[in-house]
């Protein structure tokens, strides 16, 4: 029996009967997505652009209702673009850059993120979670016109998971009944509560935070709050313990109430009393529609290998953070594109299969960066204990008038992509007086080029970007190309790439990953290094 | 190691001390616990070094070590 869990905001998979259900026996399929979420489309994104088939299994027809994530950041709207639709994205999102953090009544203090220019993208914007995916569907729209082997396929609930050895079989139910598949891959996509890590009995360890939250998107018909992120520790209306204020497109607002763990949830989500928090913080005068609500607890958890033989997990069924920070969904579009290329060689035999374990390795690395820091922001937020409590007031109070307590305030420090210091892939960090933020392991900054950005032009295979240095237009190593973007001081008026790339060293040679990570670094042109770094950087060391 | 100071740095210790005590008097529980929160902040602030502060933190958790 399938049963919605949910309503659509846009119903764009609808279920159709697949040649595969009249099969004699199981198909075999490269590629099965688990989950058509924000992070399963993308993965379909990367795979087919790619060329390589790929299948999504979603269990509803089509992309959820309610904004739930609605915080994007630069690296995620990056990744989107490379994708092809982080343009869409941006015209669509609020972008926004000051933040009032206030307690009880008082202002404690004023923040603007200031984001460094010459990026094509913000810092963040703020994008209810369905446009975000209906810009990734979009795309997968676009890219199968062109011939990309994507197919999603609506109401197909995976029910068993079974690893094969050199293969996955998957049992599905639809409405005409079951079927079963075989994948040589499956990518679990299915979200924090993931049914795929149940069905092979994986851990999923960590923190359990006992506090609640109640989200109400409200649309204002009397007044308008300024385009900032508002946060009230301890609020004078008392609505919450915390409240939070954001704006989204369509002249929504966002408000969380953190409102405890012993809550009767269904008496919560009673319009009048949703409605009544509401009040208490607008005023009696403010009038607004709520548009959605839903009440929600968090875990800051995650596997502890995310790569189980042929079946791989990314996004939330792989880590779980609180909302602190942001760094939920866009962790996950990072994981895809950090896994997209890896698999993409290891199917095409131009790398061994060990690659895939990098994906392991650097992810574990990133979403641990992503818990300590939601961890940290949630202790600040909940305190857990009265002296906790004590000292977070304090910071508060001390904040209003000393700069530097405004620094230990934590609302949520804003998600920024890990680096992958010291892990496997990692070539030479051979060039002198260059800067520490491109270090190997780092995502490139983007920089302003004549008529467009640097990650535009570096696009989605293996690069070597040259600063003034000399270099061939490509080479070839056991089977994998890396070709040359040679860029120098001409292309260069606004000096973002002298000092982003380049500090003191008078010229540069840099081996850039698919996923627009830095791989090795040298002053200049040397051909078995740069054919050392690339063997490395696909596994093959 | 042991950058964190355990011999007498204070000119007049029994005048600080004086004003320390002083400075609670009249406070309830939770307010001179708020006070001594506020004063801990601002002088790990003053300190700054990491490594003082951890040595404080470290051994002042276990005082009889």
């Amino acid at each position: 029996m399938l049963q919605d869990r949910y309503t659509l905001a846009f119903r764009v998979y609808p279920y159709a009967r697949s040649a595969d259900q009249d099969a004699p026996a199981p198909v075999r399929h490269p590629v099965v997505v688990g989950g058509g979420g924000p992070i399963g489309l993308a993965m379909a994104l990367d795979l087919g652009r790619q060329g390589i088939p790929v299948l999504v299994l979603d269990d509803h027809e089509g992309i959820g209702m309610g904004s739930r994530a609605i915080c994007f950041s630069k690296r995620a709207l990056e990744i989107a673009d490379r994708y092809g639709c982080g343009e869409a994205m941006l015209e669509k999102g609020v972008v926004w850059n000051v933040g009032k953090v206030f307690h009880d009544d008082r202002q404690v203090f004023e923040f603007n993120l200031l984001p460094e220019t010459g990026h094509k993208f913000p810092a963040f914007i703020n994008l209810q979670q369905p446009y975000f995916e209906r810009f990734l569907f979009d795309q997968i729209e676009a890219e199968r016109a062109r011939g990309a082997p994507i197919e999603i396929r609506g109401k197909n609930r995976i029910d068993a998971v079974e690893d094969a050895g050199d293969h996955v079989r998957i049992a599905i139910t639809t409405p005409d009944g079951p079927y079963a598949l075989e994948a040589d891959w499956l990518i679990a996509c299915d979200g924090a509560g993931s049914p795929i890590r149940a069905m092979l009995g994986l851990d999923f360890e960590g923190r359990v935070f006992q506090d609640s939250f109640l989200i109400a998107d409200i649309r204002m018909k009397s007044t308008e709050f300024p385009t900032e992120r508002w946060f009230w520790f301890e609020p004078w209306f008392k609505s919450g313990a915390s409240t939070l204020l954001h704006k989204q497109p369509d002249d929504v607002w966002r408000i969380d109430f953190q409102i405890g763990w012993d809550v009767d949830r269904k008496e919560e989500m009673k319009p009048e009393n949703i409605r009544r928090r509401l009040d208490a913080m607008l005023g009696p005068e403010v009038e607004y529609d709520i548009v959605w609500s839903s009440i929600y607890t968090f875990q800051c958890r995650r596997m502890r290998k995310f790569t189980h033989n042929r079946v791989i997990f990314a996004g939330d069924s792989a880590h779980q953070v609180s909302p602190f920070g942001a760094r939920g969904a866009n962790s996950g579009m990072q994981d895809v594109d950090n896994l997209g290329w890896k698999l993409g060689l290891v199917m095409s035999g131009q790398a061994p299969a060990s690659l895939i374990e990098s994906y392991n390795e650097e992810r574990v690395h990133g979403a641990d960066e992503n818990i300590l820091n939601s961890t940290r922001a949630t202790d600040f937020i909940t305190p857990k204990s009265k002296t906790s409590h004590i000292f977070r007031n304090a910071v508060l109070d001390l904040a209003e008038h000393m700069p530097f307590a405004r620094s230990l305030v934590n609302s949520g420090r804003l998600s920024v992509p890990c680096t992958y210091d010291g892990l496997s892939l990692n070539g030479p960090d051979a060039l002198a007086g260059s800067p520490a933020r491109s270090r190997p392991g780092s995502a490139c900054a983007d920089a302003p080029l004549e008529g467009g950005y640097l990650l535009d032009r570096l696009g989605d295979g293996f690069v070597i970007l040259t600063l003034d240095a000399a270099a061939p237009e490509s080479i070839e190593e056991d089977g994998v190309v890396a070709r040359r973007l040679a860029l120098g001081a001409a292309d260069d008026a606004s000096g973002a790439l002298r000092e982003r790339y380049l500090g003191d060293a008078a010229s540069a040679v840099y081996l850039i990953r698919p996923d627009q990570h830095v791989a090795a670094r040298w002053e200049n042109y040397d051909e078995a290094a740069l054919r050392a770094a690339l063997r490395k950087a696909c596994g093959k060391d | 190691m042991a950058k964190l100071v355990t011999a007498l740095n204070i000119a007049a210790p029994d005048e600080f001390y004086e004003k320390l005590i002083r400075a609670h008097e009249g406070l309830s529980d939770d307010e001179s616990a708020a006070l001594n929160a506020r004063l801990i902040l601002v002088l790990a602030n003053q300190i700054g070094d990491a490594e003082i502060l951890a040595e404080a933190l470290e051994a002042c958790r276990t005082p009889a070590a």
